[in-house]
């Protein structure tokens, strides 16, 4: 079944200048591990080294984020978009 | 090269100064050209961080969303990011560059006692590891060459 999955343009040039890449994949986590697995260098912005996604990075299926959902094991459908919805946080203290 | 005008320095100046003691932000909307990176519009939003706003800043996914659909909108891009280090330089923490994403250009006012003084742009490098200083080109703001 055919998932798309858009690409932030912060990650596009990890991901071959694409806006969005399509994957055969049964969940959420199956379609990332794909995309991770295609353009390796995106990995290191998705994932923290232990292979948790990293908290400031939000997956979104359709307009769910898969937090409420069942995060990486939520299932997909044919036609469904995934999307990676970066939160932005800084600051000054060290 | 990141070009921002002086009416864009002085809103970003100006809502640095006004949130302060606590950490202004907003996104900045734009486009790439041949001359670098050129600052269109702000677009400013909440500091979702309730707990420290004082030295430390939040954007939710929501918001994200928000700003890239008011970029869409006027035919822009979303860019970057604005926002302020209270009586702290104007250079990023290590919490900046642990949350910070590559390609953006992240833009950091000083406010010092209220006041806003210097401003820096960075970007992350590839591979996480540092921030880089991106130039600011201070330009005229468009319309007011008298032809």
């Amino acid at each position: 079944m055919a998932i798309r999955l858009e690409i932030p343009t912060a990650l596009r040039q990890f991901a071959g200048k694409q806006a969005s890449v399509e994957f055969n994949a049964t969940t959420v986590g199956e379609a990332l591990q794909q995309l991770t697995g295609t353009y390796a260098d995106l990995r290191k912005h998705l994932y923290t080294e232990d292979g948790r996604i990293r908290s400031f990075v939000n997956i979104y299926l359709n307009d769910e984020d898969i937090r409420y959902l069942q995060k990486e094991n939520t299932p997909t459908k044919d036609g469904d978009t995934i999307s990676i919805v970066p939160s932005i946080a800084g600051g000054a203290k060290i | 090269m990141l070009i921002v005008n002086s009416d864009i320095a002085q809103s970003i100046r100006g809502y640095g100064a006004r949130d302060y003691p606590n950490e202004t932000c907003g996104a900045m909307l734009g486009c790439d050209g041949a001359e670098g990176r050129e600052v269109r519009a702000l677009f400013p939003l909440t500091n979702r961080r309730d707990d420290s706003p004082r030295n430390r800043f939040s954007i939710t996914a929501e918001d994200f969303r928000a700003a890239e659909r008011a970029a869409r909108e006027q035919g822009l891009e979303l860019v970057g990011w604005y926002h302020s280090h209270p009586d702290h330089p104007a250079r990023p923490s290590e919490y900046d560059r642990e949350h910070a994403w590559p390609w953006y250009s992240y833009v950091i006012v000083s406010v010092a006692s209220g006041e806003a003084c210097d401003m820096t742009s960075w970007q992350l490098s590839d591979d996480r590891s540092a921030f880089q200083t991106e130039e600011i080109a201070w330009a005229i703001p468009p319309g007011t060459i008298k032809r």
